[in-house]
């Protein structure tokens, strides 16, 4: 197992840069995501680290090497490809042992690895099959098992569960937790579901566009979204963002379009009417007699366990809110809606930075 | 009621009931493929094959003479020179296409400079036609004019001509050498295809397990390619064992029967020498061989055990 460490690193393609200084660190035996939408860099960075994509600038070190200059079997790291990459010519076993074998290992050594790989994995029955004979879960198990094999430095998963149906993402995500927990190997895990990125990881980085948008623990991202990219991109449904300005005229105020005015306890340290963004995440959203937000019920989603309500503003702005309690809207119906204080997030309408304001309110 | 309006229907025409059997209309539309079939495929080669049981010259049809011509042939020295030539020519040859195409495809499929126009260069010598590449080689070949000739004597590597078709040795590997460089793209250009179909996630994988270049070949490649190996290999035999055109232009079987294939030599008894049977009863000999190289593909190309879907 090793720490990895990912230094202002650049990648172009040919003229292109895809990847514009990006800093991680990762500690030894951390499950870390890359988590960000299509385009982003984050498999580039990811074939970076396994070393099938040369390094523009900047500089990766696996423990305490540098591995800029070392051939991707040199780095002993493992990669599950999306598309399994299983070798189709040989049976489940023979995948398994490749890598063993090209390393010289004894017949006997290389079946005991096997063999502890597949139970881990509950591969035992499916040894002597071809992959063309196994299910999609299985085939991702069968890849998994080859990385496990190697008892490599560093796991890196590459959009491992993107080809599976939804039921069998949400099992075999348990499983890759499960499995790391007891394995305790430094992994890297390229995702753009930022669920799956939410319920895995130790440590998110937060990928757009060739930088680093923010990285820390799942909960944090969440509950102090660094800016609007990674506000909007973590948490489903997805942040309500209401743009608007501040009012610092008397009492500090939000004011957004369709007349909404809310009362803020402290305002940034801005000019009068500068753009601003209201963060509020559905949940944080609670039905109000008097106060909050005028909302016209659009559609009402009630799915067993909480009820999600879509609804409009006068200004047009469309809100989300989740309630666990049972209520019933009918659509068309005009509902106050106030956010649970404390829980209003507020960033910068011009650079879309968070406002430090929390505290205040 | 609803029965007496269907019984007052009036009964379908008899186009319109054949356009609605499906089986009516699967002979209708297999005809004219089985027409084409039987009158360009079917009937020549049982006209060959009853030609072969007679003594038809041209001008004259001749009568069933049963094996005689068969007989015949069984100790006729030239007729054996021919086997021995033709498979002599058909597995050289066949081992250096697939060994170079296997080559040129391997480099093509590496990421080139000018990667389209090499190989579009690489499909030349198949577009030509081959009686013209023929002609040319012709020239290569020649005895007085030779260009290799010229240019291995201006490097002071030869001090006097080489007989490239006048001996027996030279001619073999001369027409070996024309059916080589005329065979080879078709090998390149398909194992290259099939080399595309090779993920880059397998290479990658593999890379990462720990393989060298040599080691990505032999287990990743290789394999892999082998379905795709045996397809273009049958084909590419198959049409050497029966080549003709670079032979007729290039020596005529010559000198002395050295490079007379069987079908250069059942050209040259059937329509040069006007004995129709005899010719047809040595085109009908090379069927076994043919039947041979088809089974031989037939075991090798049948799917294996990995290609096969499902369970087991």
């Amino acid at each position: 197992m090793a720490s990895v460490a990912i230094g202002d690193v650049y990648k172009s393609f040919g003229t292109v840069e895809v990847l514009h200084g990006v800093s991680v660190n990762i500690n030894d035996g951390e499950f870390v995501t890359l988590v960000g939408p299509s385009g982003c860099g984050k498999s580039t960075l990811l074939r970076m680290i396994a070393g099938l994509e040369k390094i523009s600038r900047g500089q990766i070190a696996i423990g305490e090497r540098v591995v800029n200059n070392v051939a991707p079997k040199e780095r002993d790291v493992a990669m599950v490809f999306q598309n399994y990459a299983l070798y189709p010519h040989m049976t489940v076993a023979e995948n398994m042992a490749f890598s063993l074998m090209l390393k010289g290992v004894s017949k006997a050594e290389s079946d005991a690895g096997v063999q502890r790989a597949a139970e881990i994995l509950g591969l035992l029955p499916l040894l002597t099959r071809y992959p063309r004979q196994l299910s999609g879960g299985q085939r991702q198990r069968v890849a998994m098992g080859r990385a496990i094999v190697r008892d490599p430095q560093v796991f890196l998963f590459d959009e491992p569960l993107s080809n599976l149906d939804a039921k069998l993402r949400v099992q075999m995500r348990a499983e890759i937790k499960e499995l790391h927990q007891r394995l305790k190997t430094t992994t890297v895990y390229v995702t753009h579901d930022q669920i799956e990125a939410m319920t895995m990881a130790d440590k998110i980085v937060v990928m757009h566009d060739g930088i680093v948008e923010q990285i820390g623990p799942p909960l944090e991202l969440y509950d102090r979204p660094n800016n609007l990219f990674v506000a909007s991109f973590i948490g489903s449904p997805a942040m309500n963002l209401i743009k608007g300005e501040i009012g610092t005229d008397g009492s500090p105020s939000f004011r957004g379009s369709g007349g909404i005015s809310l009362p803020l306890a402290a305002a940034p340290a801005v000019a009068n009417a500068h753009p601003v963004v209201l963060g509020i995440r559905p949940e944080h959203l609670r039905l109000s007699p008097d106060q909050g937000i005028p909302v016209t019920v659009v559609v009402v989603e009630p799915t067993g366990s909480e009820i999600q309500v879509i609804g409009r503003t006068a200004g047009g702005d469309e809100i989300v809110a989740n309630f666990r309690e049972r209520h019933s809207f009918t659509p068309g119906e005009t509902i106050r809606l106030a956010a649970e204080p404390g829980l209003i997030h507020l960033f910068d309408g011009k650079t879309g930075t968070r406002f430090e304001t929390r505290t205040g309110w | 009621m609803a029965v007496s309006s269907v019984a007052a229907q009036p009964r379908p025409s008899l186009l319109s009931r054949l356009s609605e059997s499906r089986n009516a209309l699967g002979f209708g539309f297999m005809l004219p493929a089985a027409v084409l079939l039987l009158v360009f495929l079917t009937y020549p080669l049982g006209l060959g094959v009853w030609l072969g049981f007679t003594d038809a010259r041209i001008g004259r049809s001749g009568i069933f003479i049963g094996i005689e011509n068969y007989q015949y042939l069984w100790n006729d020295s030239v007729f054996w020179l021919s086997v021995f030539n033709t498979l002599l020519y058909t597995i050289s040859a066949s081992i250096l296409k697939f060994a170079l195409g296997l080559w040129l495809a391997l480099i093509l499929n590496e990421n080139l400079p000018f990667k389209s126009f090499f190989r579009a260069v690489v499909l030349l010598p198949w577009v030509v036609p081959t009686v013209l590449s023929a002609i040319a080689f012709w020239w290569i070949y020649d005895s007085q004019f030779s260009i290799l000739s010229w240019a291995l004597q201006q490097m002071g590597l030869i001090d006097h001509r080489i007989n490239f078709l006048g001996d027996p040795t030279n001619a073999r590997a001369s027409v070996i050498a024309a059916n080589v460089w005329r065979g080879i793209p078709f090998v390149a250009i398909t194992l290259l295809a099939g080399l595309q179909t090779i993920p880059q996630s397998l290479y990658e994988a593999a890379t990462l397990d720990g393989a060298t270049r040599w080691q990505l070949f032999r287990y990743v490649t290789l394999p892999l390619l082998t379905p795709i190996i045996a397809i273009t290999m049958t084909f590419s035999v198959l049409f050497t064992f029966t080549d003709f055109q670079l032979i007729y232009v290039l020596t005529r079987g010559g000198p002395v029967n050295a490079t007379h294939l069987m079908a250069t030599l059942s050209f040259q008894r059937g329509i040069s020498g006007g004995q129709l049977g005899e010719g047809a009863a040595i085109a009908v000999a090379m069927i076994p061989f043919l039947l041979a190289a088809i089974l031989f593909s037939y075991f090798g190309l049948q799917r294996r055990k990995w290609q096969q879907g499902g369970r087991d």
